[in-house]
């Protein structure tokens, strides 16, 4: 295979420490960097999340997503397996399936009528033999060399991942233990979901992982809760990664301190935020129905390199990355409740989405914060943004929320990803 | 009057058109305490896709189901939230109105184009407006109000209220 255009983009830049403590400004703006991840994160040794079984609970049922920027349909076949496909005619290289989501027993190009089976076998090709011996394709051409590109699948509990790479290890060894518990976890029993929510931002979708990794800026970005009492950066909390440190979860359980015992030494001196005196109108949308064996009531998981599996009390989703170009990425949410739940906690849960999402209270922040470092970091590529938050060298798990540590394990894996030796020069 | 339907009076309907003015006016001006004045104390403003209406799905993108809690949302937005800085301009097309119950149920298109502070604009979203309102104390009131966004996928956040 000869090298993606851009390849040697990468030796424009350098990271100066190995333990990805400085991260040049080039890798979130460069259009070849982009190009390569396609190749080397998206098409890579990684599972990338794809969609919920409950989502295509049906022979037929099928959705289109997007894996990296590459246009994919996941359905279910008539024997009930799950399949991923890349949304792209073998013929001509149209859309094959236009509709967001359905129910079809084959995917049909509009533009020539070839058709597929749920399998992504190519089964029909109108005039394949002319008319009367007239036109048509040559007789030496083979239908089955000409299927749709197929990912393999494998599921956890309902949640359906992709590979388009041979090597990838198996799921259950890519997630590692402490990942493998989260999403069993999260879907410990049948969901059901509530609807989605979309959100397109304007900058590198590296942002917004590094985001879901700096447990730091919750407290001091996110002033909601801060605001109105809720919660603290010196709450209860950390961060636990996986051996290779490029999934992480963010977590914080209830009973931490309170805004008063904190006081004014709390660390917000000389800022001016933190006041902790002033109550909602109606603070039921802070209540918090315990739904889980252990006490988190904040766990938002981030498997390498597309995925955010959420809980925010009640609110549970997950969150799928669809980078679109090094300057935009769409952010896709699943909201979901559990089929058992009753008629009160689906009110619950539909109220309580208000603090996730692109105008959740506690979760708007997140892109314009995107957006200004995306705006500023413009032209001195490789200038370097800081990553000391919780100390340098290894990456390890992080007792305390005031740590951006699990960006670092983003990055590292991200450097090995890519055939970037870190910390080579100064 | 060309186009009302059976039931609502001129002065109906006009009073309703003049009621979505004053909201989008409102809204435009950023005076959202004032906004909030439009609704009745157990209101239900909620802003959807028609992504999800269309799949009979739940979940909205914003959901206050009182006054209390609209009100809590633009003290959120006034002392918590961080957001874009940027003025709204609401196009409130023309309004249909019917009878329904003791009120009346009116609807009608929008497009929001958002600016922002050196003078540049973009369309933020369209979508509809399907309202029910309520004679209270001889003044109209919203007692729900649904924003169907077709734009569903929101450029970088939704803070201020469509």
């Amino acid at each position: 295979m000869t090298a993606p255009a851009g390849a040697d983009a990468l030796s424009c830049y350098t990271f100066p420490a190995a333990d990805c403590s400085r991260i040049p400004y080039g890798m979130y703006r460069d259009p070849d960097v982009f190009e390569l991840e396609q190749e080397r994160i998206f098409r890579g040794p990684i599972w990338n999340y794809l969609a919920l079984e409950a989502e295509i609970p049906d022979p037929g049922d099928y959705r289109l997503i997007a894996v990296g920027d590459t246009p994919v349909i996941v359905n279910r076949a008539r024997d009930g397996s799950l399949h991923a496909l890349v949304n792209r005619c073998s013929h001509r290289g149209a859309e094959v399936q236009r509709n967001l989501h359905g129910n079809t027993k084959v995917h049909t190009c509009c533009y020539h009528q070839w058709s597929f089976d749920l399998t992504g076998k190519l089964i029909g090709v109108p005039f394949q033999k002319g008319i009367k011996g007239v036109g048509g394709l040559p007789a030496d051409f083979d239908k089955a060399c000409h299927n749709l590109q197929r990912l393999r699948v494998e599921t956890m509990n309902g949640a359906i991942f992709g590979t388009f790479c041979d090597e990838t290890p198996p799921l259950e060894d890519y997630l590692g233990p402490v990942f493998s518990h989260q999403v069993r976890r999260l879907f410990h029993k049948p969901v059901r979901v509530l609807g989605y929510q979309r959100q397109r931002i304007f900058g590198n979708w590296k942002l917004y992982t590094d985001n879901l990794r700096d447990p730091n800026h919750g407290g001091l970005l996110h002033m909601f809760q801060i605001t109105f009492g809720i919660a603290r950066l010196s709450g209860t909390g950390g961060a636990r990664v996986d051996a290779d440190g490029k999934h992480n979860l963010s977590w914080a359980s209830q009973g931490g301190r309170t805004a008063q015992e904190d006081g004014a030494e709390g660390g917000y001196a000389g800022t001016d935020r933190g006041d902790m005196n002033i109550r909602l109108k109606d603070p039921s949308l802070l209540r918090y129905h315990k739904e889980f064996p252990d006490d988190l009531t904040l766990a938002v998981t981030s498997l390498f390199a597309n995925a955010a599996l959420q809980q925010i009390g009640n609110t549970l989703a997950v969150r799928q990355l669809r980078p679109r170009s090094a300057d935009e990425f769409e952010i896709v949410s699943t909201f979901f409740g559990y089929e058992d739940d009753d008629e009160a906690m689906t009110r619950h849960r539909l109220r309580k989405a208000n603090l996730a999402g692109p105008a959740g209270l506690v979760s708007m922040e997140d892109g314009e914060a995107v957006e200004l470092v995306h705006r500023a970091i413009v032209r001195d590529m490789d200038k370097h943004s800081i990553v000391e938050f919780g100390g340098r060298g290894p990456v390890v798990d992080q007792e305390n929320l005031i740590s951006d540590v699990p960006m670092r394990g983003f990055w590292i894996y991200y450097c090995k990803l890519m055939g970037i030796r870190a910390g080579e020069t100064a | 009057m060309t186009g009302t339907p059976r039931g609502v009076s001129p002065e109906m309907h006009l009073e309703v058109t003049m009621l979505f003015e004053e909201y989008g006016r409102l809204l435009d001006a950023d005076s959202l305490e004032e906004w909030t004045t439009l609704f009745v104390p157990d209101c239900r403003y909620e802003i959807m896709s028609r992504e999800n209406i269309e799949q009979n799905l739940p979940l909205s993108l914003m959901l206050c189901d009182s006054r209390d809690m609209l009100d809590d949302r633009v003290y959120s937005l006034r002392e918590a939230n961080v957001f874009n800085i940027h003025y709204d301009c609401h196009l409130i097309g023309p309004v249909r109105v019917t009878p329904q119950g003791d009120g009346w149920a009116a609807t009608a298109a929008y497009s929001l184009f958002q600016s922002i502070q050196a003078g540049e604009t973009r369309l933020f979203s369209v979508g509809r407006y399907h309202a029910e309102l309520r004679r209270v104390d001889n003044v109209l009131r919203i007692v729900r109000m649904r924003v169907v966004v077709d734009t569903g996928a929101i450029l970088t956040l939704l803070a201020t209220p469509i």
